[in-house]
């Protein structure tokens, strides 16, 4: 038996020793494998580009398959996304695709707000994500991750420079999920140009600060393919479902009269390129990233605005649990005190508007009143008439009588003195 | 090739001029295309769409000339607020004797920026502005040396990524197909297969039936035009819009030297009637329909520009009888009597309403104080 080293060391750090024999525990990555085999694979892709750029048909070219999509209209009022989930098997391992589409990205007049439903939903997967998480029962192991692990960006082929949209937009999107910018029918540019192209297009990138994703080469096993593969972007793709018989082989590719391209040809196009990188080598570092850097982020964003901290002012670590505690107190009593305002409001409110009314009561009854008194002047005086008119009419009446009877009396009077 | 279909040469026999019956003006069409060789032609053609769709590779292989040497192409960065500028490129070309002054108006900028409303409207207001320099110039005294820069014909390029027309082709055609023969090319057209070409081009076709754009359309044949005319007339109806392709490099092919565009797969000839429709856009445009080009700018877009400016200036000047007419203009047939007492009657009435509204201000206003 070989003599251990004892390293004369405090005891927090880790000592190195040498085995006696094989133990067994280099069979954990296998179990780790056979684990996430069972559990099935979950990865979320992100294509943004113009309407008619060819997402969909890069898409089939890439899983060789056909998804059902409807041709997106130019007329859209606004983008908005439009995420579907697939499920996907080859040998035994399963994955749960999600491809999200944005529907009428490019199609507006004014795209100033192009970006904003794109950034919402990225936002929105992580802030459930993040729910998830901070919940008490929470079951992480199962929970249907829908953060976009890529965000594929379909760059027009002008054979110029980026589109001011594009660069826009990348600027936006760079902090949040990992961009690999690729150009979109290719089979439209020629070498010559796209090589001009390709270096405008990453010197654009550069000059403007614009993080695109980059291969990581710090793994031995891939580092080189990586760092070979990252001097080739943005790739170049052309996608086709269609077989074209080439030779004695049917391949996938485009039938022109002057010629065939095909897609897996690699002096084609980039489109081998596309998927070795993507799906080959580096879909568990994408998912990674994602979680590891982008999330974090967002993560930490969030927390920093809801007031949390890591440290308070006497440098000793917070618990989260007491923070929260203390969050959720404060909040409490501020809802209480605005309840409070509120009430107080609304009764003062009340008190005023009663005020009011019942000076207006006031006004009003005194009109009333105004009212009255010169009705009943009026009747007073209306009476008056009345009887002044009476009285008149009664003595009218009477001399009528007085002198009716005069003429009465006067006939027989002279009756009477006649016969007399 | 000849350079003009429809004229035929004339020669006339010895004999003829001596029959009595035969008068001699058919020799006109000789006399007027003397006379035409000797003044010139001129064109002005604008092309518009966004960049990067080959507008300029297009010009240069439709003239064979460089026009756009130590040109600047903008970053996307200052691209994002950009606003549309006009710019003007003339040259002065010659083919058998015969003389062209050619101007191009490039429209760079258009559909570059992030917010695009209304970025035609530069563009209509350079045409108005040429249209007015023309009327003046017509109206004018001395009529000897009138420059022409209307703008005769307007190709557009419609991207070939797309499934059809977007909103900024429609408002742009809509703006403009009144004042200019529009004729819309779908751009980069190598990025198609044959069947994509015939899908994209009868999708276009129905969506400009659909919005009520009025493209230029070719004039019918008359019923003497020979066969072979016919023939090429109807193939280019059923054409429309034309997918071009340009190129100005020329490359070896097929054991000849064509003017075309080089790739792994293969090589696109930019004059092969199978490959696009460059040939019919430039025996269209130049061979055969560029003076009813210039017909129509005259006869139908400059008269109802003209018409629509007079009405304006002639409405005007009954409203306010201060403003001398800057044009000689013929008046107007005076309306009736009755409807000139009526609309005075209603003016003062409208005055007086006015007065008594005001009054009642300033009473409100006392009383307030």
């Amino acid at each position: 038996m070989a003599a251990t080293d004892v390293d004369i060391f405090s005891n927090e750090e880790k000592r190195n020793l040498s085995l006696g024999g094989h133990v067994g525990f280099d069979s954990l990555p296998d179990q780790l494998v056979s684990k996430s085999v069972t559990q099935g694979f979950c990865f979320n892709i992100l294509c943004v580009g113009e309407t008619g750029i060819g997402k969909s048909t890069l898409m089939n070219t890439l899983f060789n398959t056909m998804f059902e999509n409807e041709e997106a209209s130019h007329y859209q009022n606004s983008v908005y996304l439009r995420p579907r989930t697939y499920d996907l098997q080859e040998s035994n391992v399963h994955l749960k695709l999600t491809i999200v589409d944005t529907v009428g990205f490019g199609d507006q007049i004014n795209k100033e707000d192009s970006y904003k439903p794109i950034v919402d939903y990225i936002d929105t997967q992580f802030e459930n994500y993040l729910q998830e998480e901070l919940k008490i029962k929470r079951s992480l192991f199962n929970y249907h991750d829908t953060r976009i692990h890529i965000c594929l960006y379909f760059i027009a082929p002008t054979g110029h420079s980026l589109k001011s949209l594009d660069l826009v937009t990348m600027k936006k999107l760079d902090s949040k999920v990992n961009i690999i910018p690729i150009i979109a029918k290719a089979d439209t540019i020629s070498k010559s140009e796209l090589h001009k192209f390709k270096i405008k297009i990453m010197s654009e990138l550069v000059s403007n600060g614009v993080q695109i994703y980059q291969f990581p080469t710090d793994d031995e096993a891939v580092t080189e393919i990586n760092s070979s593969m990252n001097a080739h972007l943005p790739f170049a793709v052309v996608g086709s479902v269609e077989e074209v018989k080439v030779g004695n082989k049917t391949v996938r590719a485009r039938q022109y009269p002057w010629g065939v391209v095909q897609v897996e040809n690699e002096s084609h196009c980039d489109f081998v390129k596309l998927r070795e990188m993507l799906i080959r080598v580096n879909m568990e570092d994408l998912r990674e990233q994602t979680h590891a850097r982008h999330y974090e982020l967002y993560r930490r964003c969030k927390l920093e605005e809801m007031g949390f901290k890591d440290t308070d002012p006497d440098s000793q670590p917070f618990s989260l649990q007491e923070t929260y505690e203390a969050k959720r107190k404060e909040f409490l009593g501020d809802l209480q005190r605005k309840e409070e305002e509120m009430r107080q409001m609304f009764v003062s409110k009340v008190k005023e508007t009663e005020a009011e009314l019942k000076e207006k009561e006031k006004e009003l009854h005194d009109k009333f009143e105004q009212l009255k008194r010169m009705h009943q002047e009026e009747k007073r005086k209306v009476e008056e008439k009345r009887r002044d008119i009476e009285e008149e009419m009664n003595a009218f009446n009477r001399r009528k009588v007085a002198a009716e009877t005069l003429s009465l009396s006067q006939p027989l009077k002279k009756d009477k003195d006649k016969k007399n | 090739m000849s350079t003009n279909i429809r004229f035929k040469n004339r020669f006339i026999k010895p004999e003829d001029s001596e029959d009595r019956q035969y008068v001699g003006f058919a020799t006109l069409p000789n006399q007027v295309h003397r006379k035409s060789v000797k003044k010139g032609f001129d064109f002005t053609l604008m092309v518009a769409g966004e960049s990067g769709l080959g507008k300029s590779t297009l010009v240069n292989s439709l003239f064979l000339t460089d026009l756009y040497k130590d040109r600047k192409l903008l970053n996307a960065e200052e691209r994002i607020s950009q606003t549309v500028e006009i710019t003007k490129h003339t040259v002065d070309i010659e083919e058998k004797g015969v003389k062209l002054k050619l101007t191009i108006v490039d429209t760079p900028g258009f559909g570059d920026a992030v917010n695009n409303n209304e970025c035609w409207k530069p563009i209509t207001d350079y045409i108005d502005q040429q249209f007015e320099q023309y009327f003046r110039d017509e109206s004018g005294l001395n009529r000897k040396n009138i420059l022409d820069n209307r703008v005769h014909c307007c190709l557009y390029f419609i991207p070939p990524f797309g499934h059809g027309l977007r909103p900024i082709d429609v408002e742009f055609m809509k703006a403009l197909h009144e004042k200019v023969n529009i004729i819309p090319l779908i751009a980069k057209a190598d990025c198609l297969t044959p069947n994509e070409i015939k899908k994209l081009k009868d999708r276009v076709r129905d969506e400009i039936e659909k919005f009520g754009i009025k493209v230029y359309q070719f004039p019918e044949c008359d019923s003497d035009e020979d066969e072979e005319f016919k023939q090429l007339d109807k193939e280019l109806k059923e054409c429309t819009p034309l997918a071009v392709i340009g190129s100005n490099t020329v490359v070896e092919a097929r054991g000849q030297r064509v003017r075309g565009r080089v790739y792994p797969w293969g090589i696109v000839e930019v004059e092969n009637q199978s490959h696009c429709d460059f040939v019919k856009l430039r025996s269209m445009l130049i061979r055969s329909h560029m003076h009813d080009l210039k017909d129509v700018t005259c006869d139908v877009h400059y008269e109802n520009y003209r018409a629509q400016c007079i009405q304006d200036m002639t409405s005007k000047l009954t409203q306010d009888n201060r403003v001398d007419s800057p044009l000689p203009i013929l008046p107007l047939p005076t309306p009736d009597a009755e409807t000139e007492r009526l609309i005075k009657m209603k003016d003062e009435e409208l005055k007086r309403m006015q007065e008594m509204l005001e009054k009642m201000q300033q009473q409100i206003h006392e009383k307030e104080q």
